[in-house]
């Protein structure tokens, strides 16, 4: 039985007050919220167990190490990986995909071969494609999406051509909530012959994930995206090609010799986790996991659902509010316009009554530019959102556009 | 009156607000009320980096003084550009390089001042600033 007053009631932070206000945080797209039962377990490690990892001979290395690995083995279970192999560490998504790009494009890509990416990346799944393209001489192709929202699959098919070696697709897009059919695009991927590596920073807290049913090639996503640390995220890929593809950076831990002549590589993960890794983020990490394993994703996604369907019905109410994206698969978050007001005049008022929400260009120009704008406000929801905030946001929202009306021209 | 009377003024003007949302509502009144910069000046250079929204700052020097002309698509945003305007406007160039504004702080808008806040007051200051100093040398 879900819970959200329970639920809640594990979050410190939400009981604080901004300006006197009770916070309503509405930015759990950019960064969620820590239980305390992960930061507890962080704390302990720190105050009881801290060493490093991997080295030591003595009892508090075992401890952090067993309790590094006990994390990886979370991960591939919560992602449903075959082994914990396939689990390479990172600071985050941004970090996977740059490994990606590096590594598979140092081993895969060559001048004139093609890297398509979807028109509603963010742009940690874009950049580091084209910083590959100009290092290879490769080139960046685009899927568009509708004004829906919704990608365009027919064109996937024609753009999907014997020169395509890789395909970036996000899981549930930062900017518009879609859920993309990642298992439709992969298979015709595949078929393709290129490999998909799917940006899963914005589904992994909200759906649940099976890296073996989808069959992606990688997948990444961020702990503080799933209410755990932050600095700490994950790369999966499948075994057999992470063998294949070079290590990214070099250093401690990756390597198994090393001599001035030729040093040679540690096996999976290790042969991608170069240097100390941020082992009490990663602990941190698998409690985090286990905390919403705990939970379920069923229930929290069908609650979320509820949610946004609350919060789309409430906001449409006000006039002239703009939502974009409305695709009829969508994750709960809201970007929207109200009026002519600008979504950062929204976002500092709002802010004012207790309200966090996110402004800007969401880190998706190309999204902006889909639609002619320049900026946007979004509200993105997680498990401990209520109906009660909804209502508080709504209400700020009309005071907002009063507020503006009353200016005098 | 210089840098430092017109601050003392506005302060006065926002000591009568207790409410923020006046605060506000002032700002969004100065927003609009702050005629819009002549589409010819709204170019890529004169447009602040920094900011969420599009600032622009325009400025002229006349007889010595020089003088500030500035357009936001976000009203709160400029509202405070209106704010800035009316400080800086009709200076002369050292005075507006040397001028360490204490007003925001006052008027409760220091929050809008820290380098990482995506509205760009900090943004907007240093702009007026290296327009000034330029004039200055230029001069």
């Amino acid at each position: 039985m879900f819970d959200v007053e329970k639920i809640r009631a594990d979050f410190p932070i939400l009981k604080r007050e901004i300006y006197g206000k009770p916070l309503v945080y509405f930015d759990n797209g950019a960064t969620s919220q820590r239980p305390a039962r992960v930061i507890a377990k962080m704390d302990d490690y720190y105050l009881n167990w801290n060493a490093n990892v991997h080295r030591g001979v003595h009892y508090l290395s075992n401890v952090c190490t067993d309790g590094n690995e006990e994390a990886r083995r979370t991960v591939r279970d919560f992602i449903g990986a075959a082994s914990e192999k396939e689990i390479i560490f990172t600071r985050g998504t941004t970090e996977s995909i740059n490994l990606v790009a590096y590594s598979f494009g140092e081993r895969f890509i060559g001048k004139g071969d093609e890297i398509l990416v979807t028109e509603m990346e963010h742009h940690a799944d874009i950049v580091p494609w084209q910083m590959l393209c100009e290092r290879k001489g490769a080139v960046l192709k685009v899927l568009p999406f509708t004004d829906e929202g919704v990608l365009n699959l027919e064109a996937l098919d024609r753009l999907l051509t014997n020169r395509v070696k890789l395909v970036g697709v996000v899981h549930a897009s930062n900017v518009l909530g879609t859920v993309n059919p990642v298992r439709e695009i992969i298979e015709k991927a595949h078929a393709a012959g290129a490999k998909v590596l799917v940006d899963a920073a914005q589904s992994i807290a909200h759906t649940e994930i099976d890296v073996q049913a989808l069959d992606c090639d990688f997948l990444a996503f961020s702990g503080h995206k799933i209410y755990g640390p932050t600095g700490v995220g994950v790369l999966y890929g499948k075994e057999a090609l992470l063998e294949e593809i070079p290590p990214w950076q070099g250093g401690g831990e990756m390597i198994r010799e090393v001599r001035f002549e030729k040093t040679t590589y540690n096996d999976l993960p290790f042969k991608f986790e170069a240097g100390t890794p941020d082992f009490i983020g990663i602990i941190g990490l698998g409690e985090a996991l286990k905390y919403v394993g705990g939970i379920g994703l069923k229930a929290i996604g069908a609650y979320e659902g509820e949610l946004l369907k609350y919060a789309t019905g409430r906001l449409l109410e006000i006039p002239d509010f703009r939502i974009f994206g409305t695709a009829p698969e969508k994750s709960a978050l809201i970007s929207f316009q109200v009026g002519t007001i600008h979504p950062l005049d929204l976002g500092t008022l709002l802010d004012r009554m207790g309200i966090a929400i996110r402004t800007g260009q969401l880190c998706a120009e190309p999204i902006m530019q889909h639609y002619g704008v320049h900026g946007m406000a979004r509200a993105s929801f997680a498990m401990y959102n209520t109906r009660e905030e909804i209502d508080i946001f709504c209400e700020a929202i009309r005071k907002t556009g009063a507020l503006f009306e009353g200016g005098k021209a | 009156m210089t840098i430092q009377e017109k601050e003392r003024e506005i302060i006065e003007e926002f000591a009568v607000f207790d409410d923020w949302m006046d605060k506000y509502a002032y700002l969004i009144e100065l927003g609009t009320a702050l005629p819009p910069l002549e589409e010819q000046y709204k170019t890529d250079e004169n447009l602040i980096k920094g900011c969420q929204s599009r600032v622009w700052f325009h400025a002229e020097l006349k007889e010595g003084r020089l003088w500030f002309s500035a357009d936001s698509d976000a009203i709160i945003t400029k509202g405070i550009a209106a704010l800035l305007i009316r400080v800086f406007s009709g200076e002369k160039p050292p005075d507006i390089a040397a001028a360490d504004l204490k007003f925001i702080d006052e008027i409760g808008l220091s929050q809008h001042l820290s380098p990482t806040r995506s509205n760009g007051l900090l943004s907007m200051v240093k702009q007026i600033k290296l327009y000034a100093i330029a004039f200055a040398a230029g001069s």
